[in-house]
C-alpha cells in the first residue's frame, strides 16, 4: 500500500459492467484543500468513478486510498460517510416528509449507531450549528418546512447543506446546478468556493459557464480514464478533449 | 432518564388514545362483574372476550405500522410472530393442565399421549415455569424476526421480495406446524385450557382480568412505539423509509436500523398473540395464514400507516364489520374485506388519520432569500 500526502488517491481503478468498462485504470489525485472539477462527455464513468470513491460500486481493480491510509474499497457507504466524505446526489435527495431543520439534524456530525441516536436529545450546540448551517445555505426562516414542499433549488441547497452538516473532509458534489436558473448557479458557485476554503471538494458538472466561475484544476474523463488535465484553458485547447468533448 | 424517554415522544392524539384504551381496560371489566345482568349498562360475557381480543388485535395493527408506516418494510408475516408468541403461551397453558387431561397423564399433553409419545420433546421443557413461557413469547418471535432480516437487509432486500420472503416465511411456519410429528398438536393445535396462574379461564373474573392486561399490554406498546418514534432514531427510520441511499450517504448503517425495528415489532406482535390464546382458548396453524398477515395490513392501512393511533382504530373497526358480518351475512364477510381494501387504496391512500392530518398541514408554499451565502 502506497503511501501518500494526498487526501484521495485512486490509482488503476477499473469497474466493469457486463463487459463494459466503465473506468478503465482511472487514475486521480486530490490535494487536502483542493477544489476539482471533473468533466466528461456522457458515459465517460464520472458517476461511476463517484460510487466506487463513496462505496456504492466495488472496483474490480486498483486503489482508492483516503488520506493515504484508509482503503475505501473495503468499507460500505455508511463506513465511508463517517471517515469523512459527503456526497451529493446528482439528483436533488432529501428526506422528503422531515422539515429542513430534521433534515440537517440527522446530517448533522453526532450518534450514528443505534442506542445512541435512541436516546440523543437535540443539544443546544446542535440547534445553533443548524440554524448557522441553514443561513449559509439561505434557508434561514424555513426550519420547520418540510423538505417536500422546497423548491428544486432550494433542496439543491439543502442537500449541500447536509454535507455541511456532515462535516466531511470531502465533498463530492454530483452537477449541483442542474435546473438552476443564473442566478442560482452563480450564487452556488460562490458557495461551492467559500465551503472550499475549509474542505476539499470534487464537483462533477456539465455546465462549462460554471466551471469557468469555479475556476479551479479541472480533469476530463473520457471512456473512463483521465483524458487531460490543469486549468480549464489548459484542457480547452487539447486537442484531443476538443475532438471527444466538442466534436460530439 | 426512561419517564423523559417515553415522555418526549407523546403527543395529543397518543395521549388520547392512551387514556382511551386504558379506559377501556378499566371500564368494561366494571361494567361486567359490578352491575348485574339485567342492568342496562351490564357488559355481557362474550362481549368482554370480543373486546379483548379485539385489544390484540389492535397490538398487532400497531407492530406492523411501526415497521410499514415508519420503517418501510411491508412485512406479509406479522401474522406468524403473533401466532408464536400465542403457541408459546398455548405450551404453557398445556402444562398447565397437568394430569386433568383427558388422558390423565400427569406431563404430556394429550394429543402427545394420543400419538403415542413416551416423553416430552426437549422444547417443551421450561414451559411449566409462566416466567420462562413468557420469555419465549417475546424471545421466539423476535429471535426469528432477528434471523431473518439479519440476512434480508443485510443483503438489501427491500420492497416487495422483501414481503414476498415474509408472506413465504409465515406460510412456511403454517406447512410445518400443520405436521404432527413437529409437536405442536399439528392440525389441531393447542386447546382444552384450563387455568393460567391458577386462575379458571372460564370464570368471567379472569376473562375480565385478560381485557385489562391487554389493555395494560396495548397501553405500554402504544408508549414504546411513540417514544421510538419520537426519538432521533424514529426520525432515522423515516429517513431511510423516504430515501434510504441518502441515509446511507451520511453515515447510517441502515440495516441495523431496520434489524431493531423490525426485532422490537416481532416482539409486540408475540405479546398480542400470547394474550389472545387464553381469551379465544385456542391456537391451531391457521393462525400462520398467510391471510391473516394480510388483513393485519389492511387494518393499518385503513385506520392510517405512521400514525400509530389510526392503526387501532383500524383493527377494531375491521374485526367489529367481521364478528358483525360473518354472523349476519358470513357469504359477504370477504367480499366486504376486499371491497374495502379497494376502497382504502383509492380513496384514503393515507388512511382515515392520513385524511385529518393532510388537512390540518396543508403546505404553504416555501420563500427564501434568493441568494445562498457562505460564510465557513
Amino acid at each position: 500500500m502506497s503511501l501518500t500526502g494526498a487526501l484521495l488517491y485512486l490509482n488503476d481503478v477499473t469497474v466493469t459492467f457486463d463487459g463494459f468498462r466503465a473506468l478503465n485504470g482511472l487514475s486521480l489525485v486530490i490535494e487536502p484543500g483542493e477544489m476539482r472539477a471533473i468533466i466528461g462527455p456522457n458515459g465517460a464513468g464520472k458517476t461511476t468513478m463517484m460510487d466506487v470513491i463513496t462505496g456504492k460500486t466495488r472496483a474490480d481493480r486498483g486503489e482508492v486510498l483516503f488520506e493515504g491510509a484508509r482503503d475505501l474499497t473495503r468499507l460500505d457507504e455508511a463506513e465511508i460517510a463517517e471517515l469523512g466524505i459527503g456526497r451529493k446526489f446528482q439528483r436533488p435527495t432529501v428526506f422528503e416528509c422531515h422539515s429542513v431543520f430534521d433534515n440537517l439534524l440527522l446530517a448533522l456530525k453526532g450518534p450514528r449507531r443505534v442506542w445512541p441516536t435512541l436516546l440523543a436529545s437535540l443539544r443546544g450546540a446542535e440547534r445553533q450549528r443548524i440554524h448557522e448551517i441553514m443561513e449559509m445555505v439561505r434557508l434561514r426562516g424555513l426550519a420547520a418546512e418540510i423538505a417536500g414542499n422546497l423548491s428544486h433549488g432550494q433542496k439543491q441547497w439543502l442537500e449541500i447543506g447536509m454535507l455541511l452538516a456532515q462535516d466531511p473532509k470531502l465533498m463530492l458534489v454530483d452537477e449541483p446546478v442542474a435546473g438552476m436558473t443564473d442566478a442560482e448557479t452563480a450564487a452556488t458557485a460562490e458557495l461551492l468556493r467559500e465551503i472550499n476554503h475549509t474542505r476539499s471538494v470534487i464537483v462533477v458538472e456539465h455546465d462549462m459557464a460554471f466551471v469557468r466561475e469555479l475556476d479551479v484544476k479541472v480533469s476530463v474523463l473520457h471512456e473512463g480514464s483521465v483524458l487531460a488535465e490543469g486549468s480549464l484553458e489548459h484542457v480547452s485547447a487539447d486537442p484531443r478533449v476538443i475532438e471527444v468533448y466538442l466534436g460530439r | 432518564m426512561i419517564a423523559r424517554f417515553f415522555l418526549a415522544g407523546l403527543d395529543r392524539r397518543v395521549a388520547l388514545a392512551l387514556i382511551a384504551v386504558l379506559a377501556i381496560g378499566t371500564v368494561v371489566p366494571l361494567l361486567n362483574l359490578m352491575l348485574p345482568a339485567s342492568h342496562g349498562l351490564h357488559v355481557p360475557d362474550y362481549m368482554v372476550a370480543l373486546i379483548g381480543k379485539y385489544l390484540t388485535f389492535a397490538l398487532l395493527a400497531l407492530s406492523v405500522d411501526l415497521v410499514w408506516g415508519y420503517c418501510g418494510i411491508l412485512s406479509l408475516g406479522h401474522g406468524a410472530f403473533f401466532a408464536l408468541g400465542g403457541y408459546a403461551m398455548g405450551m404453557h397453558l398445556m402444562r398447565e393442565i397437568g394430569p386433568r387431561g383427558v388422558y390423565g397423564h400427569p406431563v404430556l399433553p394429550d394429543f402427545m399421549v394420543f400419538l403415542n409419545w413416551k416423553e416430552l420433546p426437549w422444547y417443551w421443557h421450561g414451559f411449566d415455569q409462566f416466567w420462562f413461557a413468557a420469555l419465549m413469547v417475546v424471545l421466539a418471535p423476535g429471535l426469528l424476526a432477528f434471523a431473518l432480516g439479519w440476512f434480508a437487509f443485510r443483503s438489501r432486500v427491500t420492497g416487495v421480495y422483501l414481503s414476498i420472503i415474509t408472506q413465504a416465511m409465515t406460510f412456511a411456519l403454517m406447512l410445518a406446524f400443520f405436521r404432527n410429528d413437529m409437536g405442536f398438536g399439528g392440525n389441531n393445535g393447542l386447546t382444552d385450557f384450563k387455568d393460567l396462574l391458577g386462575f379458571n379461564l372460564q370464570a368471567a373474573t379472569t376473562r375480565a382480568g385478560l381485557l385489562a392486561a391487554s389493555s395494560l399490554a396495548l397501553a405500554f406498546g402504544l408508549l414504546l412505539a411513540s417514544a421510538i418514534v419520537g426519538s432521533r432514531l424514529g426520525k432515522v427510520l423515516v429517513a431511510l423509509r423516504d430515501s434510504e441511499g441518502r441515509a446511507r450517504f451520511l453515515g447510517y448503517q441502515v440495516q441495523r436500523y431496520k434489524l431493531f425495528v423490525f426485532t422490537i415489532s416481532a416482539a409486540m406482535a408475540g405479546i398480542a398473540g400470547a394474550l389472545y390464546v387464553p381469551q379465544v382458548g385456542i391456537i391451531n396453524p391457521g393462525e400462520f395464514s398467510p391471510a391473516n398477515s394480510i388483513e393485519a395490513v389492511i387494518w393499518v392501512a385503513l385506520g392510517g400507516r405512521g400514525t400509530l393511533v389510526g392503526p387501532l382504530i383500524g383493527a377494531g373497526l375491521v374485526n367489529y364489520l367481521k364478528t358483525y358480518l360473518t354472523a349476519a351475512m358470513p357469504d359477504a364477510w370477504l367480499f366486504a374485506l376486499g371491497g374495502l381494501f379497494i376502497f382504502v387504496t383509492l380513496a384514503l391512500p393515507r388512511g382515515m388519520l392520513g385524511l385529518l392530518d393532510r388537512k390540518a398541514r396543508r403546505p404553504r408554499p416555501a420563500v427564501a432569500d434568493p441568494i445562498p451565502k457562505a460564510a465557513e
